[in-house]
């Protein structure tokens, strides 16, 4: 009896069951309702009541890039002038690094000096590795480098590298002011966070446009669109790092008479610093993820090496240009980690010894760039890695896919096919069959039910925003990809993060998996998938699930490791075996982690969009790109916005619930 | 971004012809755009190497085919030598209404947009390459997706194309799937290639493709202008588009200012002329043997000195 009690849901669950089950009705039958009513609002928001936010945006952006004016200057000169002080700093990092230094302009230019040689960048970043922790991490970051020049991808990691080196300071150091003054001004924290959500969720496609006009075409563009797209963590973790300072360290530089200012720059900002470190990393880690979609826009480097070789369908290439930006980013992400942890130097400098005994890398450093230039002028292998020593897997690639491509398409399909018929489809007739009218109000009563009345006015009024503007089907279309995705990465990788969180081993293998298919370009791997899997929904999803699997893995690990020893021991003691203590302590207790890894696969589901537009989905994303391509500003934001509102009514939804379950657990 | 090699070339190109041409109206960088594919590449390389035997001095800029426009109405970019009239006409037509871009005439070449099935499929759909056989053998080509009707996988939405329509006028057994770009277009004849599996595409030339794989053009009733705005014309009487796909000119834009600033770079941008049979020798050339398109374009400039010479000849 008790048993079966257990089974069936309480009050709470009574009125889920029941939602569901009043929609999925709604969604069976909305087209009998619509003919047996004759009214076809059922099913299609009226056109008579659009909001032309489309062509009012268009007209707005054309304003702004063209008319808007200070009296003095106009808007445009002031982003031009932006843009330009942004160039120079790149242009000099780019010459250091692979250009060289000359002058003039076009091909009338004339070399005065060459580039840094491939080893003094090695040796530079090796010494740096050794400087933040010690000579292992020096010979991996030196390795990965190495790894570059051996892989002949050595000249186009050199261009992305010099606009990593340009977006990261720019990023990390803006969002470290903006969070600053969020945490100085909470009014602002409240009007920054919106646009925080904005920056994070709108496509990318979506805002290109306008940005190339304001900023000229060229890298200066892509690098502003990367910082748009990976300054925002920076600025949470600034305002999350800053709150975590204990109040005894402020008390403490408050009694030593500090100013408001050496507060914050001395006091404050220090001792949050490791986990601003955090912040910079993500920085970091979203410039490289933005590789490919600024090499579109005149930046260069690896990511256009990526689409030139898969257009041309050199499979090899691409993934040998897609794992260059992995190694890159391996290497600057154990490097920025190592700084973030690295403690202060234990010897002190010793103001005797001379400048270079004072300054040991940097001297080593100079010595290798020196000689290394004068070794140049005998044998220009020094100055630039030489093409006969440099190894291709490219045909070994190709021959593999062949092989795969030849002997297991047939069992590839029928798995494909089961994918498709039992669960692809039936989620997607549930979604898209929705009434708008219908789908307004449960996301109004979901947000009552869960974050009481303004969560409520938030839903409501942002489900029928998307409704509004005429973008219902495709916004369920989306819905449905990025439901089914988050839902196969979350039955793949909790499990993974929860085998992660008790066994050492298999943390560091699944660790760096997660890393490679998170800084690997997804372009690298769908055209392999294409291959196997034909254009379609199904090779969209599996792009999704390999990209936004990573946060569910990495929660669900977190999670299990965080539980209080103490309630693990108490549970032993009593005697549960070892499956109860995983299903009746270690689970529940990371539910609200849990909850969160699933907004942040949602988050990054969404962000893929854009990506899966390209194999043929017909949602947003599509809508987006359709938008860039016919040069349509106003189309593109207005669907690049109908993604960000779905994003941010799950982020708030899912953020409430993960509250609710820590209050219910007793953690808050 | 600056092609180094491309820049040296042009560069030795400059400091050679300099003496003979050294009369340019300005010496600033003209900025050429290079989009993803071969055949834009050496368009535009050829261009570039003949601008800078004229003493002009040029810049190449990566850009990406549509987001260019943004910099060629701005006066960022110059000059974008490959608009395909399928493909790049709204986005050319938005841009040269405003007044800030200008067509600058037909390259020569002639864009090719058909269905397309490899030659192995004639076995299995004999009467091929008739449009009629191959809808009589449309579920050779079905998918479980589309069962029991056949396959076709048709080009990005933003190609346009009207095969939904084409689909329906000429009451074909196929459904229209679209590829999101065309690298995946790309990836499925290729894996369908591997395997001998049926397959019918949207394919086009210049392209490597037609040159890797062997197989033929689908033949639909030959289009009309009519055909596409006359529902009467054709074998369905009440359905416009029951015909084949227009052939289309690829046009090259140029910045307006590029007249005023580089008169005589206009004129050869202008004049620049090239033909569908040497294009696709030059894209199999570096898309399937491995040459450098810098290596194709000087092969190009040594054998047509006489043809290249009069583009910039005043």
């Amino acid at each position: 009896m008790n048993r079966l009690r257990d089974l069936l849901p309480g009050r709470s669950g009574w009125f889920w069951l029941g939602l569901f089950a009043i929609t999925w009705a709604l969604s069976h039958y909305s087209w009998d309702i619509y003919k047996a009513l004759d009214a076809r609002w059922i099913v299609k928001y009226p056109s008579a009541y659009l909001l032309k936010a489309e062509t009012s945006i268009s007209a707005f952006m054309q304003w702004l890039v063209e008319d808007a004016t200070f009296g003095l200057f106009t808007f445009r000169d002031v982003t031009r002038f932006i843009a330009a002080l942004i160039e120079y700093p790149y242009d000099f990092v780019r010459d250091l690094l692979i250009d060289g230094f000359s002058v003039g302009l076009g091909s009338d230019a004339v070399k005065i000096a060459p580039s840094l040689s491939w080893i003094a960048v090695i040796v530079t970043l090796g010494a740096m590795g050794h400087y933040a922790r010690d000579w292992k991490l020096a010979a991996l970051v030196g390795g990965c480098f190495l790894y570059l020049a051996v892989f002949g991808q050595w000249d186009s990691a050199m261009v992305t590298l010099a606009s990593v080196l340009i977006a990261v300071p720019i990023g990390a150091v803006g969002g470290l002011l903006l969070g600053i003054l969020a945490y100085r001004v909470p009014l602002f924290e409240a009007m920054l966070r919106p646009v925080l959500d904005l920056m994070q969720t709108v496509p990318v496609f979506a805002y290109l446009v306008p940005i190339l006009f304001l900023f000229g075409f060229g890298p200066v563009a892509a690098l502003v669109a990367t910082i748009i797209y990976a300054m925002p963590p920076m600025v949470r973790v600034t305002t999350v790092a800053l709150h975590g300072v204990p109040s005894e360290i402020r008390d403490v530089g408050v009694m030593v008479g500090c100013t408001r200012r050496q507060l914050m720059w001395k006091v404050i900002v220090p001792s949050a610093a490791p986990t601003l470190m955090v912040g910079v990393n993500q920085v970091i880690m979203l410039t490289l993820n933005m590789v490919i979609i600024a090499s579109m826009i005149g930046a260069g480097g690896l990511g256009f090496d990526v689409l030139g070789a898969l257009r041309r369908l050199d499979i090899g290439g691409g993934i040998e240009a897609g794992l260059a930006i992995v190694v890159m980013a391996i290497a600057l992400d154990r490097l920025s980690q190592a700084f973030a942890t690295r403690t202060a130097d234990l010897h002190a400098i010793d103001a005797d010894q001379n400048l270079v005994r004072r300054h040991p890398w940097t001297s080593v450093v100079l010595l290798v760039a020196v000689s290394t230039f004068l070794l140049a002028q005998v044998s220009p292998a020094f100055q630039t890695y030489p093409q006969s020593a440099t190894i291709s897997t490219g045909t070994f690639w190709s021959d593999f896919m062949t092989y795969i491509n030849v002997n297991f398409f047939d069992t590839f399909e029928a798995v494909k096919t089961a994918f498709l018929t039992y669960l692809l489809l039936p989620i997607k007739r549930f979604f898209t069959g929705i009434p708008w009218a219908w789908g307004i109000l449960v996301m109004t009563i979901i947000g009552w039910r869960i974050g009481g009345i303004s969560l409520a006015l938030l839903t409501g009024i942002l489900t029928a925003l998307v409704a509004a503007v005429g973008l219902w089907d495709k916004a369920m279309t989306t819905v449905y990809l990025c439901g089914v995705s988050v839902l196969v990465a979350s039955v793949i990788g909790i499990p993974l993060g929860i085998l992660a969180a008790q066994n050492d081993m298999a943390n560091r293998i699944v660790g760096s998996l997660i890393d490679t298919l998170q800084t690997l370009p997804s372009f690298v791997y769908l055209i392999p998938v294409v291959m196997l899997f034909r254009v379609g929904d199904f090779s969209a999803m599996i792009a999704v699930v390999l990209y936004a699997m990573a946060p569910a893995v990495r929660y669900a690990a977190h999670g299990i490791r965080n539980i209080d020893p103490q309630l693990i021991e108490a549970g032993l003691v009593s005697g549960c075996t070892p499956r109860q203590v995983l299903w009746r302590i270690k689970l529940p207790m990371a539910v609200p982690e849990l909850l969160l890894g699933l907004n942040q696969t949602i988050m990054l589901a969404l962000s893929m969009l854009v990506i899966t537009a390209l194999v043929g989905t017909r949602d947003l994303g599509q809508e987006v790109y359709i938008a860039l391509t016919k040069a349509n500003s106003g189309q593109g934001i207005v669907a690049g916005l109908a993604v960000a509102f779905i994003a941010i009514c799950a982020d708030r939804i899912l953020s409430a619930s993960a509250r609710r379950a820590r209050r219910n657990l007793g953690l808050e | 971004m600056r092609f180094n090699v491309l820049a040296a070339t042009a560069l030795v190109g400059a400091t050679m012809a300099g003496a003979a041409f050294a009369e340019v109206e300005s010496q600033e960088p003209i900025k050429l755009t290079l989009h993803d594919w071969s055949g834009q590449l050496l368009t535009t390389t050829i261009m570039g190497k003949v601008l800078s035997e004229a003493g002009y001095n040029v810049e190449y800029v990566q850009a990406d085919y549509i987001a260019q426009f943004a910099g060629l109405k701005s006066g960022d970019l110059h000059v974008a030598m490959e608009i395909w009239e399928t493909t790049g006409r709204e986005a050319m037509d938005e841009a040269v209404a405003t007044g800030n871009v200008v067509n600058m005439g037909e390259t020569g070449m002639t864009a090719i947009e058909e269905w397309w099935y490899p030659a192995y499929m004639e076995e299995t759909c004999p009467g091929l390459p008739d449009w009629k056989a191959l809808n009589d053998c449309a579920r050779e080509f079905s998918t479980p997706e589309t069962a029991p009707m056949g396959r076709y996988l048709g080009g990005p939405v933003t190609w346009g194309g009207f095969d939904e329509e084409r689909v329906e006028a000429l009451e074909m057994d196929f459904e229209v799937v679209h590829a999101g770009t065309d690298a995946a277009l790309f990836a499925e004849l290729e894996s369908a290639y591997q395997r001998k599996a049926p397959i019918v595409l949207w394919i086009y030339a210049p392209h490597w493709a037609p040159a890797k794989y062997e197989g033929s053009f689908v033949e639909f009733p030959p289009y009309t202008a009519e055909c596409y705005d006359d529902p009467a014309w054709g074998s369905n009487p009440d359905m416009a588009y029951d015909c084949g796909k227009p052939t289309g000119p690829i046009w090259k834009v140029a910045w307006s200012g590029v007249a005023e600033k580089w008169p005589g770079a206009a004129k050869a941008v202008e004049a620049f002329d090239i033909n569908n049979e040497d294009m696709g020798a030059m894209v199999a050339d570096v898309d399937l043997n491995g040459k450098s398109v810098d290596e194709v374009a000087d092969a190009w400039l040594a054998g047509n000195k006489d043809v290249w010479s009069a583009w910039i000849a005043d």
